[in-house]
Formats: structure tokens, sequence, C-alpha cells
């Protein structure tokens, strides 16, 4: 009798017997991921969730990532299978409006020149000893877009999912900080002041419905290994620019949305084990993250000098920052410092083009390396 | 394959591709909106 109470309480503390130093640390990590969320407002939809699920994955004997724990199961269901970043997709490209990119297709180039910090992080990381796949995963977060970061992640790197996911979400909330210096620093006076005219050549609807198809179409073409992120992206906007399947683009921007973001949240959060999390690797990750966004406005912006240069001085360098996929962050980020320098300067249209097409070549960049990786014989 | 073959070949052929892609991209809107031009009704309308 006395025997079996004992056996009882031991029970009662295999929480405790079982924690290891990292547990702790990861529950303050988790609660303070939880307070950016909550008090300072930084990407709460994800950091609330993604907080909640580190919290819980670090007490210890509850197997919640195990082989039956509930947050093994979402995880299965929806981060191994890739399925919640592709319905996430599906929201982005309902909410998202290509118009203003389509009154300037010239802009598109600097969605691409916002992507090259990818590809150059990835030369950082191998340099730094990190393996081929690990690399990519990590030039991944300069995509600037959390789904196609997480897509990436759990797909070639899922060990680093964790740390990758909450390096992207993070700076993405932090691009107001990071741009500006990089932009004045890369800017003249004369360049900031320029004012750029507005678009007069707005696409009619057929253009826009047709658009979504054919990009799906050759981009899938061009970059097979990424055609679930762009088909997704693709799909959304053509549903959302017919108007013919209303109740399915509110669905995919509402409902399916919110429903997927809280799954995917808690499930990033149960793969920060302290155990697993805690090592000198995450903070070069971090570290990577970091300079992987910065390189992206540095080349954007520099690409926008180019287009300025090119165009004879009609378009204003600054909109090169937005050329990330932080959308509308970065576009409104471009407003402002534009008018900070001159003040009947709207920038805000062409920068949420150039927005846009950042959108997108965060899409094509990793559809890009994914094939190529395919190319190599790599995956 | 070693890592420098690796890091070179996604810099440059990811780079070059992504900006060409986009590129194409960017054609393909302007002859949308050529194919498709703007009717005057939708034109009021706006």
């Amino acid at each position: 009798m006395i025997n079996a109470m004992l056996d009882g309480l031991l029970g009662l503390t295999s929480g405790l017997t079982n924690l290891h130093w990292s547990n702790p640390v990861m529950i303050l990590i988790g609660s303070i991921l939880l307070y950016l969320g909550i008090k300072k407002d930084i990407e709460p939809l994800l950091l609330v969730p993604i907080g909640f699920g580190a919290i819980l994955v670090n007490i210890p004997s509850a197997g919640l990532m195990e082989q039956e724990g509930f947050l093994r199961t979402i995880y299965e269901m929806g981060i191994a299978t890739e399925l919640f970043p592709l319905l996430i997709f599906i929201g982005v490209g309902a909410m998202t409006d290509f118009g203003p990119l389509l009154e300037n297709p010239k802009i598109f180039l600097l969605g691409a020149a916002g992507q090259f910090g990818i590809f150059l992080t990835i030369g950082l990381a191998l340099f730094f000893g990190f393996s081929q796949l690990d690399a990519v995963a990590i030039g991944i977060i300069g995509a600037c877009d959390g789904p196609t970061a997480i897509y990436v992640t759990s797909k070639y790197a899922p060990h680093l999912l964790g740390a990758v996911s909450v390096a992207a979400y993070s700076y993405m909330s932090l691009v107001p900080v990071i741009q500006p210096p990089i932009m004045r620093a890369l800017t003249t006076q004369k360049e900031r002041v320029i004012n750029m005219e507005s678009q007069s050549q707005p696409a009619s609807k057929t253009a826009r419905i047709v658009f979504p198809i054919v990009v799906t179409v050759a981009g899938g073409l061009i970059a097979p290994k990424g055609l679930p992120l762009l088909g997704t992206i693709m799909l959304g906007n053509l549903m959302k620019e017919c108007g013919a399947v209303s109740r399915l683009t509110k669905a995919s921007e509402n409902e399916i949305a919110n429903v997927v973001t809280l799954l995917l949240g808690i499930s990033i959060g149960a793969t920060m084990d302290g155990r697993s999390f805690l090592n000198f690797q995450t903070l070069l990750i971090l570290a990577f993250g970091f300079i992987a966004i910065c390189l992206d406005t540095v080349c954007g912006v520099l690409f926008g000098k180019l287009m300025c240069f090119m165009s004879g001085g009609k378009i204003n360098p600054l909109i090169g920052a937005a050329g990330i996929s932080a959308y509308p962050m970065a576009a409104r980020v471009v407003q402002r410092e534009g008018v900070k320098y001159n003040k009947f300067n709207f920038l805000l249209m062409h920068a949420v083009g150039a927005n846009t097409g950042g959108q997108v070549g965060s899409v094509m960049a990793a559809a890009i390396m994914l094939s190529v990786l395919q190319g190599m014989g790599i995956i | 394959m070693d890592n420098v073959t690796f890091g070179i070949t996604m810099i440059i052929v990811g780079m070059g591709g992504t900006l060409l892609t986009l590129a194409m991209f960017s054609l393909v809107m302007m002859l949308l909106k050529k194919i498709f031009p703007m009717k005057e009704s939708e034109g009021k309308s706006q």
C-alpha cells in the first residue's frame, strides 16, 4: 500500500526529475516570444502559437512530440507533408494585389534583385562549414517569406526548422528597423528625392486573370520542383481576380489561413526542444538570417540605382528595398523614407509593385533553387 | 560535389535564373497588357 502511494507520488515528480537545464531556458525563450507577440505586436499571429508550442514541448515527460503526441500528429500532418505552408500560400495569393506590378512590369526586376541575399547567404553558410542542404535552408531565410522558408526547410533540413522559422518571422517584423540605415547608406540625397511619375497604364481584368495562369505554366516549366509554391500562390490570386469564387477566396484569406496559421505556429514551436535547439548552430543561423535580409536590401537598392541610371533618373532607387517579400511592410518603409526627403514624393504604389514582385521573386528563387538542387542530383 | 563548386553554382545559376525568370514574367505582363487592353467600360468603372 505504502509502496503504491510512493510510486504514485513518483509519477507526480517525473516532470521535475526529467527536467534538462535547456528546458527552463526554452520556456523562458517561449515566454519572450509570447511577450513580443502580445505586448509588442510583433507578428502575434505566429509568435503566440510558436511561443506556446515552445513552452509545451519543453515540459518533460508529456511526450507531446513522441509518436502519438498531439503536436507530433499536427507536425506530421501539415509540416512533414508541406501542406501548411502551401495552404497559407493560397491565402497569400488571395490577399495580394498584383495591380501595381502589372501597371509597371519593369519593377518586377527589383523583386529578383531582392532575392540575391538568399544565394549569397548560401555561399556564406557553406564557407562557415554548414552542409549543402543546411546552407540552402539558412539561405532561404533571405526570402523574407515565412511559408517559403518553412516549405524548403521542412523538406530538406527539418532539424533546423525551429531556428529558421523563428529567424524568418523575427527578421520580417524587424524590416522597418533593418532597412532604413542601409537605404540611406547606399543612396545619395539627389536620388532619394527623385519624384516618380504616377503609373498610367492599368491592366485590364482579362490580363489580371490570365497573368496567374501564364506565370504558373511558365514558372512551372522553368522550375518544376517549386511548382507547389508558385501554383498555390497563383491559384489564390486567380480566385481573387476572377471574382467567380468569392466564397473560396474569402475562406482562403480568412478561415483557412487562420486555422493553418495556428497549427503551423504551434507545430513550429514544437520543434524547439531545448536539447536540440540550444546550441551554437542556432545562434549562427540567426546571424546568417540577419545577414541574408541585409544583403537582400543591399542588392535591391543597388539594382534600383542601376534602374535609376538606365532610366535617366526616373526611378527612385529607394523602391529597390521593397523588392523583398515582406509584404506590405517593406513598401511602407520605402514610402516613409521617401517622404522624409521629399514630402511630395509618393512612392507607395511603386514600392507596392516592387514588393509584390518580391513575393513572386521569393517563390521563384526557392523554386529555382530546388530545381537546381535536383539538377545537380543533391535532392 | 564539393562545397565551392556547389556554392558558386547556386550563386550564379540561382541569381541569374531568378533575374531571367522575372524578366520573362515582366515581358509576359507587357504582352498581356497589349493582347488584352483595358476596355473603355473598365476604365470608366475604375
